[in-house]
């Protein structure tokens, strides 16, 4: 299963990055608009349908795909170095360093994202690096959390009081003992974080923070379609199936990905 | 054999786990299902007439010297009543706590005559004096009433406000007795009466006030249900922030036994999908905006219910006429023409707006200016050569600044196209949010930039007033002595028709200078149960509740 | 254990005041005020207004003044909604946030702990990805698309619902459900990898050998720790369901502080931004404080350090 949802999630990954190359077969761009054609439903020309301003909704599906993607794998991979990194350091050394990286986390979480974002937006304008940047400085809060969590507990197992009676030194013991074993949940979250960050773009683009037009994204094309539902609705169906699918597959591929990186049951 | 154990209490474990599981669903659906179809709240109000609608979002307040939206003035339009309320149907004006007028000669005094039966919801006879008192109020710098410039046009009613003169009885306002009220003018203003509907003249019970703090300083508390004193309609009853609030029929009106409403229900509800969900839920008599992209669909399918008033108000860009290229006309006038109206306002904002070419609005009062935009695209293209920018070549991108909402953007978009095709000029968008973008417009820190301007009365003064020199909502940088002179000239002319004379050259000016683009009149598309009655277009929206009530509806075909 | 707790509460207070500070000046840093509005009033009227308010004193004395208030308990009136106080309404508004809250995490833990238990009993077959699959729709219709959904459904189609509200408890219905499952989903997901990271460790295999049944081995053992990350992860979502959910605020009408959180930033009403900032993030430090406590309860391995 988990090679059936790794091999979806590049099918889809590859296709919207390639949206590009595609749109030049097909003639249509993600922002030629044509005013007569409002809201069709899909057809020979158009396999998607168009939308309220005479878009092809395909085009805009793949475009919006690779700017969707762009976000949720930067977003994510800066929240899993960071929040990796921070983690096992403050759960390891302990005491006072702890208690104050801790601490800084606890700040930096009890900042509502919003405010933030708006902030962000309002001083430096709607640049679209900016979404990366404001949605990754917020998600490396809860897998600091989570992984500096497992590491204390981990802390106390029998291994670790090996290696360190052994002698190693405390940045190999972090790096080649603690981060491996927490990569369990850490990779599960991980594999969560991608979605949560495309439906925070998305929950952005419901406040109208998100990433603006004429750029589209899945989380803007959903909100638009959330709208016509009743009137339009391949405007939801085509997105909310491309996100649905690609979260599915990256859950699957996730836990095939903790199966195998278990390094705990290999050591029998 | 010890190894099967498990598995089979595994195997059991499952089964158990999926049968309550399955309980669990099919106890919740029962649940669900056991609770039928129900009465809505829409029904429930025919029989009670209590009518359910949307204002907009929860009031800043419901003091009328402090507040300054469209939302505070539909509310408060229950609870207290002016000299002159919004007439039952089409643009006039009918006594409100004034049962007659007359004018003098020159059109610049007004005496009011009060009605003697004209009481405050506490059992206080409403006096002349109280309106003294409140336009005191009003006007007072201590209150720093952001709309007090609707009474400027009595006399030196700017100049106590603005700190020029202390002594109230010098502003043209005198309570002659009991039950007379005289207004004094700085010139014949012939939409006075209009003025008066608005919440600025609206009179408040200053002993009320008084109790709950000094009267003449914001933030008192007398709003608050069981507080509130007032002479309109209706009486608070419930407010609860955020959400709701509630006003019932007064005993004390004087006009109680006419009105056929028990109770109004403010809904605060912002977002317009929310709100038509509730209409279509049954829970609302009247949303306050209706999306553009449902306009179709119930045109189409429920007719009965989809209402257009017109509304005074357009929709434009302005200029930054300070900077290059834009400080040149050509390309303004250029810009201008290339935008093709018609296909805006049908195919994007699909709300029968009206195509605009000139600033105010058609038939404004009886005036309908004669000024015209060209359409011409030839022309465009020729100005903009003439400019030096042959084929859009050699124009830097034009931004366009625009606060964020759905359908500034998608006309942006458009407009964006359309110079691109028309003109060969490239656009490039720019949003921000509504502070954001009414702080760069203030500091002109703008190139073009979407802008919208309602009318506070109908007559084209609220309109072409705005574009004068030094006008705070003039914005634009742009500035014609000879444009100043002919408002100036207006302001006192007294024979109607000369007047419009005069601003239909100003009107002229102004779409030869184009500082601002014209794009269309607003509209007004909402919903409306058919079962409310006596629910008429205004020009702004602003209904006297006295004349609303509710009705099962009937069979017969709808009336349009 | 005390100790621990005390020492804690005591450190809240300068995060606190840093929390205040940040969002202050980050408040008044963005360009707009309160009073800004497409109708522009004199100067003299402005400066009237600006001076009751107290915006012509300097910023770092504005600033002073607010903290002198915020020590009394006093969070200042609201800019936007005259005669209000702030303590006012995050008065009004927070029992409603806490109420749909609790209904939703409820409703999560319930839907969520139920599916990862199951699935986590037989990894990787039918009970394992059913569950699973099915939890996966609360990650996979983001909130603004399943409540529309069900209230199209079940409120406008059914009409078994209002659509909006917060009066009854049958309006109370669709809102939580719809902000459960997409906890849910999470829980779901964090409950099944952390029982299977328990249960495939070598002492579960020592007590199945030894013949503890499969329901014992699950509950006794491998739920405790399984919850770890659960517990992790609610801390700070706990804190975010009380305070209030923007979108389903607006999307069912519930007059609770999410609602007022974004809107107040918009209308740059500066004391309430501070308010609704600083009571998020006293739940925020409080949740996290009770998570902490117990994580070392739950794991006795764990100590207080």
């Amino acid at each position: 299963m988990a090679v059936i949802g790794g091999i979806v999630f590049l099918l889809l990954m590859t296709l919207s990055f390639l949206a590009p190359v595609i749109s030049h077969f097909t003639h249509y761009n993600y922002e030629d608009q044509n005013l007569d054609l409002y809201a069709q439903a899909p057809s020979a020309k158009h396999w998607f349908g168009t939308d309220t301003l005479g878009r092809d909704v395909l085009t805009r599906l793949l475009y919006g795909g690779s700017v969707s993607m762009a976000v949720g794998l930067v977003a994510t991979a800066v929240s899993l170095t960071v929040g990796v990194l921070y983690g096992a350091i403050s759960g390891f050394i302990g005491g006072n360093l702890d208690r104050a990286m801790m601490r800084f986390v606890d700040i930096l979480f009890s900042m509502p994202l919003i405010i933030f974002v708006i902030l962000l937006m309002v001083f430096f304008g709607r640049h679209f690096v900016l979404l990366f940047v404001a949605i990754g400085a917020v998600e490396w809060l809860t897998m600091a959390r989570i992984v500096r969590g497992q590491v204390v507990s981990l802390k106390e197992q029998e291994f670790i009081e090996a290696a360190r009676a052994l002698g190693l030194r405390k940045r190999r013991i972090i790096l080649r003992h603690l981060i491996p074993n927490t990569l369990g949940p850490v990779i599960v979250y991980a594999t969560l974080t991608v979605p949560s960050v495309m439906l925070l773009e998305a929950t952005l683009s419901f406040l109208g923070l998100g990433v603006q037009p004429p750029m589209s994204s899945w989380g803007l094309m959903i909100n638009e379609g959330a709208k016509y539902m009743q009137e339009a609705p391949w405007l939801l169906i085509f997105p909310g199936l491309a996100l649905a699918l690609t979260l599915f597959s990256l859950n699957f591929l996730g836990d095939g990905l903790r199966d195998a990186l278990d390094v705990r049951s290999s050591k029998d | 054999m010890r190894g099967n154990a498990p598995d089979k209490g595994g195997r059991l474990r499952r089964y158990e786990a999926h049968s309550r599981f399955l309980i669990f669903v099919a106890l919740l659906t029962a649940l669900l299902a056991g609770c039928g179809k129900r009465e809505t709240p829409v029904e429930a109000g025919i029989r009670t007439q209590t009518l359910h609608l949307v204002r907009g979002s929860e009031p800043q307040e419901l003091d009328p010297h402090v507040v300054t939206g469209q939302t505070e003035h539909g509310i408060i339009r229950s609870l207290l009543e002016g000299l002159v309320i919004p007439a039952a149907k089409g643009t006039a004006v009918a006594p409100g706590v004034a049962e007659r007028w007359d004018i003098s000669p020159d059109a610049t005094v007004y005496t009011f005559h009060l009605r003697t039966n004209a009481k405050w919801s506490n059992g206080d006879p409403v006096t002349a004096q109280d309106f003294l008192n409140s336009y005191k109020r009003a006007l007072i710098p201590s209150m720093a009433y952001q709309y007090a410039y609707m009474l400027y046009a009595v006399t030196n009613a700017e100049a106590y406000n603005t700190n020029g003169i202390t002594d109230f009885n010098q502003v043209g306002f005198k309570a002659l007795d009991e039950h007379t009220f005289q207004v004094t003018l700085n010139s014949p203003t012939p939409y006075l009466l209009f003025l008066m509907c608005h919440t600025s003249w609206f009179p408040v019970h200053l002993p009320t006030i008084a109790k709950y703090g000094d009267p003449y300083q914001r933030g008192s508390r007398w709003t608050r249900p069981g507080r509130f004193v007032g002479n309109g309609p209706f009486v608070l009853d419930e407010w609860k922030v955020n959400y709701r609030i509630v006003v019932k029929k007064s005993t004390t009106y004087w006009d109680a036994e006419h009105v056929r409403l028990n109770a109004i229900v403010f809904h605060a509800i912002e977002n317009q999908d929310t709100e038509e969900r509730a209409f279509a839920a049954g829970q609302l008599n009247i949303t306050l905006q209706l999306a553009a992209g449902k306009i179709d669909t119930y045109k189409r399918l429920h007719p009965e219910v989809y209402h257009n008033d017109a509304f005074l108000g357009d929709y434009f860009y302005r200029i930054n006429c300070t900077k290059p290229p834009l400080n040149d006309k050509r390309v303004r006038l250029a810009l201008a023409i290339a935008i093709d109206r018609e296909s805006l306002v049908k195919n994007v904002t699909r709300a029968d707006q009206i195509a605009a070419y000139t600033f105010t609005p058609p038939n404004t009062a009886g005036y309908t200016a004669r000024a015209h935009i060209p359409t011409n695209l030839d022309l465009a293209r020729k100005l903009l050569a003439d400019a030096g920018f042959p084929g859009g070549k050699g124009l830097p991108p034009i931004e366009i600044l625009y606060n964020t909402y759905e359908d500034h953007q998608r006309i942006a978009e458009a407009i964006q196209q359309m110079w691109k095709n028309n003109l060969g000029v490239d656009a490039r968008l720019n949003n921000q949010e509504w502070k954001v973008y009414l702080d760069s417009t203030e500091k002109m820190d703008y190139q073009i930039a979407r802008a919208g301007w309602i009318g506070d009365y109908p007559d084209p003064s609220t309109f072409l007033e705005m574009m004068t020199t030094g006008s705070g909502n003039n914005e634009t940088g742009w500035s014609s002595p000879e444009y100043d002179e002919l408002i100036r000239q207006a302001a006192h002319t007294i024979d109607p028709a000369a007047r419009f004379e005069v601003f239909q050259k100003a009107e002229q000016i102004l779409m030869d200078e184009v500082p601002l683009i014209p794009i269309y009149t607003y509209t007004h598309p909402y919903l409306m149960t058919t079962s409310v009655k006596g629910w008429y277009p205004t020009f702004n929206d602003d209904h006297s509740y006295n004349f609303v009530y509710l009705e099962a509806p009937t069979n017969a075909p709808a009336e349009h | 254990m005390f100790r621990f707790v005390a020492k804690r509460f005591l450190e809240m207070i300068p995060v606190l005041f840093i929390i205040a500070t940040m969002t202050f000046f980050m408040a008044k840093l963005a360009p707009g005020g309160p009073f800004s509005s497409d109708k522009k009033i004199p100067a003299e009227i402005q400066n009237q207004l600006e001076a009751h308010y107290g915006l012509d004193k300097p910023l770092f004395i504005q600033y002073l003044d607010y903290l002198a208030h915020l020590v009394k308990g006093d969070l200042g009136p609201s800019f936007k909604y005259e005669g209000r106080s702030v303590n006012e309404l995050i008065g009004a508004a927070f029992p409603v946030s806490l109420q749909l809250g609790c209904y939703a995490l409820a409703i999560a833990l319930l839907i969520g702990l139920t599916a990862g238990i199951i699935a986590s009993s037989r990894p990787n077959s039918l009970t394992d990805y059913a569950p699973m699959s099915l939890a996966m729709v609360g990650i996979c219709i983001p909130t603004f698309v399943m409540g529309p959904l069900l209230l199209l459904i079940f409120g406008i189609g059914l009409n078994m619902f209002n659509v909006s509200g917060w009066d009854t408890l049958r309006d109370k219905v669709l809102p939580s459900v719809t902000l459960g499952l997409y906890y849910a989903a999470y829980v779901a997901r964090l409950t099944r990898g952390g029982m299977l990271e328990i249960l495939n460790q070598d002492f579960i295999r020592t007590a199945r050998a030894k013949g503890a049944s499969s329901k014992r081995v699950l509950f006794k053992h491998a739920l405790k720790g399984g919850l770890l990350p659960v517990i992790s992860y609610l801390g700070p979502a706990a804190a975010g369901l009380i305070t209030g959910s923007f979108v389903i605020e607006t999307i069912f009408d519930i007059p609770g502080l999410g609602r007022f959180f974004i809107t107040s930033f918009f209308n740059r009403d500066y004391t309430l931004v501070l308010g609704a900032t600083l009571f998020y993030a006293l739940f925020v430090l409080l949740f996290n404080l009770f998570v902490d406590v117990l994580q070392v309860l739950m794991n006795p391995k764990l100590r207080f350090e």
